[in-house]
């Protein structure tokens, strides 16, 4: 049977046609599928045309043949569309039908805290360890010898009231109530090399518990020894203290006091931070807040430790870390530090 | 000590307002604690004179005084003021008008009222007459205030008895300020300006005091002085009102002119006095002179003090003695016997020097601390007696019509010592980074009345007598600084080199850090305990009677509870009941802590006790937080050892095991000790279900302690090096083997790696099962064995060939069945 190109061009035309009409109501993959066959199929319709376009006359073939091949590549091209269209739908359903509230709250991740004790030690090791103290260990059960006599606090003296004692009934054995027998034993450690060390660890007072005493506290000693230190060096570095720890607008005022270890003694203090200066019930209305003591090392302190203070001199001085703490986190009893209950605990770190 | 500013401004002028010299006096040392403004909410309140004294007609309790209150006014009050009675008149009242504040007299705490006209029993009451207490001068309510009877009517109280009170607080140095004196003295250096204190001045009229007392100082080296005055002829009263409000401002009671002239003059000098009733001296002694000994107390004497206390004394302590005994605990206080009384006209005044330190121990023993014992514990200077003496001699002469007789008793074995130090300039740039010329270091010592000479390029610093707290140059050098004021002095980091670094301090330092920072982030949460404890609570961590004894503990001699009485030999007993304490508000609690233990040394328990860090965990409750999108299980051994096994490896630790462990406080089946090759470094188990109980706890808890010294000090020092990821694929192969439950996983997983050799990478047990298809007695455990080798891609013949090796070594040594396997390559 012959065919004339005619007849061909509206066989696809009718194809073109029925085509475009089915693609749109093609609902699933599987229907895209089988119209494919269909029409593109090994066996589909433009094969047939294909083959039918073989009984055309040599010279019409060629024309006939483009016409076939953009009418398969419009098809393919066409399902292609209709396939992702119908992808892209039922994806979008099944997104649709996964979704969240996502105002549920997430899984917790239950990470523990530190103690508010422990990152303050940090606060003060790192503020430290930038100004070139290293940290020392030392002990807590301490001697008579060491708490009190080496620092120039002989038995009997009248400053032996300025600490409440837990002695022990082991005789000369005593629980350090201070960190300051602590500067003897690094003196001793490191004599006469140069000693620029903070001192941190457990203290003890014989002192009824209440919201600002406790039997346990911690403090952090601080000491340098070298030739050269002067009381302008202990100004220097505990006003950079203060001013890391509590802002560098703090201003800072030096009080004269007295420790019997240390000479001249005194006191550090900076404005309030919760009024500013202004006077308010953190400061007792005085606008100050008493941070730490310290002073140039004694003649006597100095000589104990084993350095000749005719040629070295030093500073030392001791925060409260429990006050650094309260007053920075507005913290108004100290019993909250060691009575470990986790609302509290759970609040830092 | 309270510094009222009227009584202060006797010896020099005040130039500054009183916040800038409280700020000053701060600044030096004397810091003042609170600025006390009396009188300033005193409105409506002013001096009247009682006129007339009558009985309330309906009430037997009660009086009606009429008040001149000036200009004419009369005013009626009514009182129930014991100490004014019917018939008397002209007494001076502080009188309070309707609309003056005034304290509650009776209520606690002194809340205010607003006096009102009233009516009471049908007489009108217009004003109040007020006691100090509702003036809020003191607590006394016992009686209305009689005011200086000088006291103009009509003046205002403020103006009469307002003031203006430092209340300073000072540190132990600074005895010479517990003296209106003494402050002074810093404020007119402060100033720049002079003290006036002019000499006591009395005609010592009496007859001479030679003779008629004997004093003897048996005990040299704890009384460097002993003064005495004889005063007659006294006519005992009350004291003077201007004195009477000077004292009740300085915070001491007036009791009558003799006990109140002796305090005026120990709050103005800093000199506690004595008086003894020189009548009942003489009595004693038989009519003749008494003869006064300073010694020690001997044994088993004892006296009556003026509180009515008999007390014991001991042979350190120093007294002051007749023939007949003591008569006084020396600057402690006077004897019941020889107290003065209204009755007491002749007194023997007592200015005497003790030793601080013996004085110290007496206040202790006796508990008997006093204004006088506060100064004779700081130490007094021995100059300061005999001008005490005098000062109060002329006050009892003015006041309680005292004829003072002539001469004075001054034992004075050990004068004080003329103190001298050198100081050059250097010394004080060296201490204080400032420098100073000898001129200006002369000037500054100076107004603190140090006499400076210049010697050479120094100063031959000479110090006053009234300043013991100055023995070295440092010492000077601080006046100097105080002076001078600390804020202008120079402020510099430090310029000198930090001393060289020290690594092992450090690491040290980071590691503790890092195992908290570990411990954390496996959820634990940090807690400090006590390091004081009980042994009691130790005890219930063991089984009965085999808890250390109270000997193994450092126990305090003065504990300030039973409950915290000895130093811990653990953390977990605290610990324990630190969960406890939680679980009752928190359905999981998992706690670390890290501190130290204090164990003392057995063979020699008087040298310091050993004090190692412990690291104790403990966790109960569910092993997840609470949510709504997950259930949660309890937590087991297993997540205890899981968090010891992470912070193990992040420590470096290589060589450890976990071994079966039977022993409290652990379940007996459920407990292991941790090793470090062969050392064991710690214990932990879940708790014995005995000791829970103990502690109140009813939920599974786990529990460990570890020696925190020796991880840290096992724990890698040096980084490891890179290892670089495998460059050849694994195969990965299981093994699934029955066999006695009874065989340790770890030694089913040792015996695994033998036979695998250095081709078996890694041994990862994924199953543990019993039940269904296993034999009773016996367990299937599942291992997933990855093979590798590093420097070619393994065959599967070469790995059935180990992999068949390890099944027999299992069977042969272990008796385990093999039960199949499946190859996974990846």
């Amino acid at each position: 049977m012959k065919q004339d190109s005619s007849e061909l061009q509206a066989q696809v035309e009718a194809l073109r046609t029925d085509a475009r009409r089915e693609l749109p109501q093609l609902k699933g993959l599987e229907a895209c599928e089988g119209f494919r066959v269909r029409y593109l199929g090994r066996k589909g319709m433009i094969t047939r045309l294909f083959e039918l376009m073989k009984s055309l006359p040599p010279e019409a073939r060629p024309a006939a043949g483009k016409l076939l091949n953009r009418a398969k590549r419009e098809l393919e091209q066409a399902l292609g569309e209709r396939q992702q269209q119908i992808r892209l739908s039922s994806q979008a359903q099944q997104l649709e039908a996964e979704a969240l509230d996502v105002t549920l709250p997430g899984r917790p991740v239950a990470l523990g805290h530190l103690h508010l004790m422990s990152q303050t030690l940090r606060e003060i090791y790192r503020i430290f360890a930038r100004l070139g103290f290293q940290m020392e260990r030392t002990r807590e059960v301490e001697s008579d010898e060491y708490n009190f006599q080496l620092l120039n606090i002989p038995p009997g003296h009248p400053a032996r009231d300025m600490w409440s004692t837990f002695y022990t009934t082991r005789p000369g054995l005593l629980l350090r109530t201070h960190t300051s027998p602590g500067q003897i034993r690094v003196m001793r450690r490191y004599a006469p090399q140069p000693v620029r060390a903070i001192l941190p660890g457990k203290c003890y007072r014989y002192e009824q518990v209440d919201a600002t005493h406790e039997m346990q506290f911690y403090q952090v000693e601080g000491l340098a020894v070298g030739r050269e230190i002067t009381m302008a060096h202990l100004k220097g570095v505990l006003i950079e203290f203060v001013r890391q720890l509590f802002g560098q607008e703090r201003r800072v005022e030096l009080r004269a006091s007295y420790f019997p270890f240390t000479e001249p003694s005194l006191e550090v203090a900076m404005d309030c931070i919760a009024c500013g200066g202004r006077g308010c019930r953190i400061c007792s209305g005085t606008g100050w807040l008493e941070i730490l003591g310290s002073g140039m090392v004694h003649p006597v302190v100095l000589q104990n430790g084993g350095y000749d203070p005719d040629l070295f001199s030093g500073f030392a001085f001791g925060i409260g870390p429990e006050r650094v703490a309260m007053l920075k986190y507005h913290i108004e009893d100290i019993r909250l530090f060691y009575s470990n209950d986790l609302r509290f605990t759970e609040q830092f770190g | 000590m309270r510094i009222p500013l009227s009584w202060l401004s006797d010896y020099l002028e005040l130039s500054d307002p009183v916040e800038e010299l409280a700020g000053r006096l701060t600044r030096a040392g004397l810091e003042v604690a609170a600025i006390e403004e009396i009188g300033a909410d005193w409105q409506g309140i002013s001096v009247g004179q009682i006129v007339k004294i009558e009985k309330h007609p309906q009430a037997d309790r009660l009086l009606v005084a009429q008040v001149d209150c000036g200009s004419g006014q009369l005013k009626l009050s009514v009182t129930g003021a014991p100490n004014i009675k019917m018939g008397q008149a002209g007494q001076k009242v502080a009188v309070a008008w309707p609309g003056a504040r005034l304290c509650s007299g009776h209520a606690e705490g002194s809340p205010t009222f607003t006096v009102k006209p009233a009516r009471l029993r049908g007489v009108a009451s217009e004003v109040v007459l007020c006691s100090e207490k509702e003036l809020g001068l003191s607590e006394d309510h016992s009686g209305i205030l009689l005011l200086d009877p000088e006291a103009p009517v009509g003046t205002p109280l403020s103006e009469l008895l307002g003031d203006t009170v430092l209340e300073l607080e000072l540190t132990p140095n600074l005895s010479r300020c517990l003296s209106l004196i003494g402050v002074a003295r810093e404020v007119a250096a402060l100033q720049g300006t002079r003290l006036e204190v002019s000499e006591p001045s009395y005609r010592a009229e009496g007859e001479p005091i030679a003779g008629r007392v004997g004093v003897q100082i048996a005990a040299e080296e704890l009384c460097a002085r002993y003064s005495a005055l004889l005063i007659e002829n006294i006519q005992d009263g009350p004291s003077p009102a201007w004195m009477q409000r000077r004292l009740r401002l300085a915070g001491m009671r007036p009791i009558s002119a003799i006990v109140d002239i002796t305090n005026y003059v120990m709050l103005e000098w800093g000199q506690p006095l004595h008086a003894f009733d020189y009548d009942r001296l003489r009595e004693r002694a038989g009519g003749k002179a008494p003869k006064i000994t300073v010694r020690r107390a001997r044994s088993a004497e004892s006296i009556t003090t003026l509180d009515g206390v008999r007390r014991d004394l001991d042979q350190e302590m120093l007294i002051i003695a007749d023939e007949r005994g003591p008569i006084a605990i020396a600057g402690v206080m006077g004897g019941q016997e020889t107290e003065v009384s209204e009755q007491t006209r002749t007194v023997l005044l007592e200015s005497a020097n003790f030793n601080n330190i013996n004085n110290r121990r007496t206040v202790a023993r006796l508990k008997l601390p006093s204004e006088a014992a506060l100064r004779f514990t700081r130490g007094i200077p021995a100059e300061l007696t005999e001008r005490a003496a005098r000062r109060a001699a002329e006050l009892m002469s003015h006041y309680a019509q005292g004829r003072v007789s002539n001469g004075m008793v001054d034992v004075y074995p050990h004068r004080q010592p003329r103190r001298q130090i050198e100081l050059a300039p250097r010394q004080v740039e060296r201490l204080l980074g400032l420098s100073l010329d000898a001129e200006r270091i002369g000037e500054v010592l100076g107004a603190l009345d140090f006499d400076c000479e210049p010697q050479g390029e120094s100063l031959r610093v000479t110090v006053p007598w009234h300043r013991l707290d100055v023995e070295i140059p440092a010492d000077l050098i601080e006046e100097i600084a105080r002076m001078i004021g600390y804020q202008h002095l120079p402020a510099s980091l430090i310029s000198e080199p930090p001393p060289s670094w020290r690594p092992e301090g450090a690491l040290d330092l980071e590691l503790e850090e890092q195992v908290r920072d570990i411990l954390v982030s496996c959820g634990l949460t940090e807690v400090i305990n006590y390091s004081l404890s009980n042994p009691e609570v130790e005890a219930r961590l063991y089984p009965e009677g085999q808890a250390p004894d109270e000997g193994q503990y450092i126990r305090l001699a003065n504990p300030l509870s039973s409950e915290r009485g000895f130093l811990r030999r653990n953390l977990l007993a605290q610990l324990l009941q630190t969960v406890a304490a939680n679980r009752r508000h928190r359905s999981r609690v998992l706690l670390f802590e890290i501190g130290r233990v204090y164990l003392p040394d057995q063979q020699d328990p008087d040298s310091l006790p050993a004090e190692p860090r412990r690291l104790a965990l403990a966790l109960s409750g569910a092993r997840r937080a609470p949510s709504w999108n997950q259930k949660s299980e309890e937590l087991d051994f297993f997540d205890l050892k899981g968090i010891i096994t992470e912070l193990l490896s992040r420590l470096g630790l290589e060589d450890t095991s976990f071994v079966p462990l039977s022993a409290w406080p652990f379940h007996p089946r459920r407990g292991a000790e941790l090793r470090s090759g062969q050392q064991p470094v710690g214990r932990l188990g879940e708790l014995h279900p005995e000791v829970a109980q103990r502690f109140g706890l009813k939920e599974r808890t786990l529990l460990g302690e570890l020696d925190l010294e020796a991880l840290l000090a096992q724990s890698r020092r040096q980084p490891r090096g890179y290892r670089p990821s495998p460059r050849f694929p694994a195969i990965e192969q299981d093994l699934a083997i029955v066999l006695p439950e009874k065989i340790p996983a770890a030694q089913v997983s040792e015996l695994i790696r033998q036979a695998g050799g250095p081709l078996l990478a890694e041994v990862h047990l994924f199953d543990v099962y019993q039940g269904e298809q296993v034999p009773e007695g016996q367990r299937s455990l599942a291992y997933s064995l990855r093979y590798r080798a590093p420097d070619r891609t393994l065959t599967d013949a070469e790995v059935q060939k180990i992999h068949a090796r390890i099944g027999q070594a299992l069977t042969r040594e272990l008796g385990a069945v093999v039960r199949g396997s499946e190859e996974v390559a990846s």
